[in-house]
């Protein structure tokens, strides 16, 4: 059923959701990146919220002047105005009072959504008997979906990855640098106000798949799951327009084999689900790489550390030590050197004597902050280089 | 345009002056709130000079750097940049802003940064070829950080970011550099390093105006200073600029016992 309906197999309706999710999904996941990058993740749920207020406005518009309301390029058309109005609030707030923008966000999006929720009631209780169904816009429903919403889903999707690679090095500078943008000749309240436009566009074409509630989700998951296997932008743009898509993909498939569940929420659960593997297990940045890496780093600090005291003659303390010298056979029980301890005792005494002066050295001194108590100064200087410190050092010195 | 009361032949040198001068500073006033952080500053910075602005923390050089530049917006008074508008010699103008003012966990390699630099010559959409990855290699080697080419940004250290920040700024290519605290905060080899670019740019005929806060080093590294505290207090070449009397009005007499002040037979 689920391969069925992943390989388009399942029937017009199921097939045209799911196409218009990936599109959705990937547009969002381009769209949402620029939005993480600049740290306002949480602006697109202002907007979300404050698309509800359109959307009652819009349907009475449509009814009141005798067509039918549930038109949806009118409801969209409807919604966008009242988002980009909620938009320009955050904006105003946040700039001309002494509000912080988080809380400029908590006002305007309780304030447009209680707006949305009373509409709806009126609504409910005008006697125009077609009003059932402006609720599917809070989590989506995609049941009765006509080929021209999943045309005008898909071709908003294009239209705002084709804007985000028109405008991807403008955002990312001002992501970056706002201060160096603008000195660079980038007008910031434009660029702003395009990645802001871009939001908004996807907002109101995914109000129909996942609703007002979850399209947030879409923005923001992709790309903190992206930045977990990056350090590039263009990448982390790309990969985020992927996971967007793979999820919204893999959630729509699952919903339309098990037709009692609701695709939006099984999207953004897909997605979620992307997001905490890639947590746990992305390399680098991943909880257990980290983990790994923390685990490898203090074994070399502890063998360097008995190292150098087995050269010095220090006696050792630390159980950990001893036993990780053991283990490798470079220490006794007692915390005597072994033969090959007292070789790597001695080298290890003679690579921390080289950093020293490598540091007293003007020229050496970038290179020699690279100094970490594990990498050997081979791996950072030429042979050169080295020969000129130990000459400096003077002959070896015996260790016993 | 015309300001009929004033001598004619002396306005006729100050505006040559200031025509030949890379930056000028009319008036300049920003306030945050109701308090001013910058007050009325005049200021002309001569071509092919290395000019520190000096004064004691929270006396807005920083801030009066930043509305020269545009980035915050002065309350009155103009900047003028070559004789013209900022936004007609952006190309000749290069801004390196504090290190602190970003976020260094930003998704980008130490190339990706100082191409940047070549955002202008890019545009939108112009393809980065061989020649721009020449000119951010060229600008890395400057700054002697070409082995960090393909580092994440996050993986440096404070003095390795303030020297991708001034390569971001000389991949730029520009006559002036403006640079806001380029020695805050890094270590003396890094100190060492910039200050040696500072001056290579400035025998090429470049122009450098920097925010600087340590006065020990003043006259090692500045041709010229303007000393401020919200207003300017003295401005010109350094033996005359950075006195004792200035610095004891800047800094009001704060300054602690063991700060090196130039030690000056008073004119």
């Amino acid at each position: 059923m689920l391969r069925d309906a992943l390989t388009f197999q399942l029937g017009y309706n199921a097939t045209l959701v799911t196409v218009a999710a990936v599109l959705l999904g990937i547009a969002a996941g381009v769209t949402g990146t620029f939005l993480f990058l600049r740290k306002r993740a949480l602006v697109s749920d202002a907007i979300a919220h404050a698309t509800l207020p359109g959307i009652g406005l819009a349907f009475i518009m449509l009814t009141l002047s005798g067509h039918d309301g549930r038109y949806l390029p009118g409801l969209l058309a409807g919604s966008a105005l009242t988002a980009m109005s909620g938009l320009f609030a955050v904006q105003w707030l946040s700039s001309r009072t002494r509000l912080s923008e988080d809380a400029a966000i908590g006002a305007v999006l309780s304030a447009y959504f209680s707006f949305g929720i009373v509409l709806l009631t009126v609504i409910q209780t005008m006697s125009t008997g077609q009003q059932a169904g402006l609720e599917s816009f809070l989590l989506g429903s995609t049941a009765g979906m006509l080929l021209t919403d999943a045309i005008l889903i898909a071709l908003g999707g294009l239209l705002v990855v084709a804007l985000v690679f028109l405008f991807r090095r403008p955002m990312s500078l001002v992501s970056f640098d706002p201060g160096f943008a603008s000195t660079s000749g980038v007008r910031l309240d434009r660029i702003d106000l395009t990645m802001m436009g871009l939001v908004l566009a996807v907002t109101v074409v995914g109000l129909k798949v996942v609703g007002l509630i979850l399209v947030v989700a879409l923005l923001i998951i992709p790309p903190v799951t992206a930045r977990f296997w990056t350090n590039r932008v263009e990448l982390v743009v790309l990969l985020a327009g992927a996971f967007g898509g793979i999820a919204a993909w893999l959630g729509a498939g699952l919903s339309a084999s098990a037709p009692d569940l609701p695709t939006g929420p099984l999207i953004v659960l897909v997605s979620f689900c992307i997001f905490a593997i890639s947590m746990a297990f992305a390399p680098r940045r991943g909880l257990l790489s980290s983990l790994v890496r923390h685990r490898r780093f203090q074994t070399g600090v502890h063998i360097r550390q008995g190292l150098l005291a087995m050269a010095q003659g220090q006696p050792i303390y630390e159980p950990l030590t001893i036993r990780l010298l053991r283990g490798r056979g470079l220490a006794r029980a007692d915390g005597m050197p072994t033969r090959e301890g007292t070789v790597r005792a001695a080298r290890a005494l003679r690579d921390e004597k080289r950093w020293e002066i490598a540091r007293a050295t003007p020229e050496l001194e970038l290179a020699a902050a690279r100094y970490d108590g594990r990498t050997q100064i081979e791996d950072v200087l030429t042979a050169d280089q080295i020969a000129e410190i130990d000459r400096r050092i003077g002959p070896p010195e015996a260790v016993q | 345009m015309q300001a009929p009361l004033e001598d004619v032949t002396a306005r006729d040198a100050r505006e040559r002056a200031d025509q030949d001068s890379p930056l000028v500073l009319r008036g300049m006033t920003v306030a945050y709130d109701q308090k001013p952080a910058v007050f009325s500053v005049d200021a002309t910075f001569r071509s092919g000079k290395i000019s520190g602005i000096i004064g004691p923390n929270g006396a807005g050089k920083s801030t009066l750097l930043r509305a020269a530049l545009g980035v915050v917006k002065p309350l009155a008074g103009r900047a003028t940049f070559f004789g013209s508008t900022l936004a007609r010699s952006r190309n000749r103008v290069a801004y390196v802003p504090q290190r602190a003012s970003v976020d260094w966990d930003f998704p980008a390699r130490v190339v990706d940064v100082v191409a940047q630099g070549l955002y202008r010559r890019l545009g939108l959409l112009g393809r980065f070829g061989r020649e721009h990855d020449g000119m951010v290699m060229a600008a890395l080697e400057r700054v002697g950080m070409e082995d960090f080419a393909s580092r994440q940004i996050g993986q440096l250290s404070g003095g390795q970011q303030q020297r991708v920040f001034l390569a971001r700024a000389l991949a730029q290519d520009a006559r002036l550099y403006l640079l806001d605290e380029p020695f805050a905060g890094v270590d003396a080899a890094t100190e060492r390093a910039i200050i040696k670019v500072l001056k290579a740019l400035r025998s090429e005929g470049g122009t450098v105006i920097a925010v600087h806060h340590d006065l020990s080093t003043v006259e090692e590294y500045f041709d010229e200073v303007l000393v401020m505290n919200v207003r300017k207090i003295s401005a010109g070449p350094v033996e005359t600029a950075f006195t004792p009397e200035a610095l004891d009005i800047a800094y009001g007499g704060r300054l602690e016992p063991g700060m090196r002040v130039p030690q000056k037979e008073p004119a």
